[in-house]
């Protein structure tokens, strides 16, 4: 437990919350990957989780690509970005691989998936009678999708990105590996070093910082929930209350 | 010689390196194998101390339905906690032991276990229960007779999810050398050598799925009236 206290005690040291090492520092630039990681992540995801969920093609790579998603390391991705960073970039350029690039690179790849496949199973699953009903009103497919599916997608979307979101967050932990920047140097310096209370309070700051996101997302995700109809029913189907998560893998 | 002058140096040779070397994969058989057996002993620690632990707390949330939300919180808690920050948060404490891994990968678990197994027992039909009731049975029977067999197909959904993602968040653990073919994605980007990087990346993924479709087959087996109907569980 001394460990523990030790890191605490180094969070509290003034010393340590001033510069370009210091906490708000760190803490700015492990936001600042993450933002611009999901970012790119969802205006690549979330169009194509709803194409895919309008017109039903594409499904079975879907989620092929989302298992697939989820037995790939993080660790792997983020080595794979950095060496071919490495590789890629133009002899005179080689400081880009030491910058954001490949951390933002690897954590944007890291979020499609789970985004793509809970769009795509938010508007799948939205009740075909209700869509039948709407084309039967005179609705136009673009209409069918921003009035009906959308609103309705909308719980599994924000479980897509609050998922996405933190796993982001505690990948981008591990760009110190590539020389990267982020809260993740603590762990990674203080490692090297061998200074125990510069490894816990890395370990709080991010566990902090994953906990927070989850929470944020969860408030994010009530506030976009769509609203009770007039005649007082939830006008999302039960089901999402259960399918909080992902589908499953194929059986 | 600055760190830049290196790397510009190595990527130099890298343009050269094919991206594959057999011979060095032939020199490391010892090495893959024990590897692989550390990676696959992870992970069945991780998912069955899992299990052990969520089983139990999912049958308590469906007979008493109080229980669910604080199970939930704490489990969510703990799966939320990046596995990388839970091992050097523990290393103090426990020291480059076994535990400083076991720990963030079996806390890492509990959520998806307990989710699907909770899932699994409240798609039971409430009248297939009553009949149970009436024919005689005792809660425990109930419990093991009706309620574990009919949601065997969701449960073992949950073990799959569960153990994929184990497979591949252990790889964190190489940072304190207990990583299994995580050591080989390491070593790979350390050294910037792509052989054994994608060796460690092609194990990794294909235990992932060797395991998925075994855990599949197994549920298959136990459950043949199940074989059709395509289960779709949840997980957070």
């Amino acid at each position: 437990m001394n460990g523990l206290l030790e890191g605490l005690q180094w969070l509290v040291d003034p010393a340590n919350w001033s510069g370009v090492d210091g906490v708000p520092a760190r803490v700015w630039e492990h936001v600042q990957l993450s933002l611009i990681s999901l970012a790119i992540a969802t205006l690549i995801a979330v169009p194509l989780g709803l194409w895919i969920g309008h017109t039903r093609r594409g499904q079975f790579w879907t989620v092929q690509l989302a298992n697939l998603g989820r037995s790939i390391p993080s660790l792997a991705i983020l080595s794979i970005a950095f060496l071919l960073v490495v590789k890629l970039a133009p002899a005179n350029h080689q400081e880009l691989a030491f910058g954001f690039l490949p951390t933002i690179v690897a954590l944007t790849l890291l979020g499609i998936p789970v985004i793509l496949i809970n769009t795509y199973v938010g508007v799948q699953q939205v009740d075909p009678d209700s869509v039948e009903a709407a084309r039967g009103m005179g609705m136009s497919g673009g209409q069918v999708l921003w009035r009906l599916e959308v609103p309705l997608a909308m719980p599994l979307i924000m479980t897509g990105l609050r998922l996405a979101a933190v796993q982001i967050v505690a990948t981008a932990g591990l760009a110190a590996l590539i020389a990267g920047g982020g809260l993740g140097r603590y762990i990674v310096d203080g490692f090297a070093l061998r200074e125990n209370d510069r490894i816990v309070a890395g370990a709080i700051l991010i566990a902090v910082l994953s906990l927070l996101t989850d929470a944020v997302f969860s408030l994010l995700a009530k506030a976009t929930a769509p609203r009770l109809t007039s005649s007082g029913r939830a006008s999302a189907p039960a089901r999402i209350d259960v399918a909080r998560g992902e589908v499953t893998p194929p059986t | 010689m600055t760190a830049l002058d290196v790397l510009t140096r190595v990527s130099a040779q890298a343009d050269t390196e094919p991206l594959i070397r057999w011979i060095w994969i032939t020199d490391h058989v010892d090495e893959i194998v024990s590897r692989g057996l550390q990676h696959v002993y992870l992970t069945v620690v991780a998912v069955v101390i899992g299990f052990l632990i969520a089983f139990p707390a999912a049958v308590l949330a469906s007979r008493h339905r109080w229980a669910v939300s604080p199970i939930t919180s704490i489990s969510g808690v703990l799966y939320t906690i990046p596995a990388f920050a839970f091992i050097f948060l523990l290393l103090p404490i426990t020291g480059l032991s076994l535990t400083t891994v076991a720990i963030p990968l079996i806390a890492y678990t509990l959520l998806i276990l307990f989710r699907n197994t909770l899932s699994g027992l409240d798609s039971v039909d409430p009248d297939v229960k009553e009949a149970a009731l009436g024919m005689g049975l005792s809660r425990r029977q109930l419990l093991w007779r009706v309620e574990v067999p009919l949601a065997t197909p969701v449960i073992v959904a949950g073990l799959r999810i569960a153990t994929v993602s184990s497979i591949a968040l252990i790889t964190i653990a190489a940072l304190i050398g207990r990583g299994g073919f995580g050591q080989f994605i390491l070593d790979g980007l350390d050294t910037f050598f792509w052989t054994p990087l994608i060796v460690g990346v092609v194990l990794s993924v294909a235990l992932a799925f060797l395991a998925d479709i075994l855990l599949l087959g197994l549920q298959r087996l136990m459950t043949p009236w199940a074989k059709a109907a395509g289960v779709r569980a949840v997980a957070t």
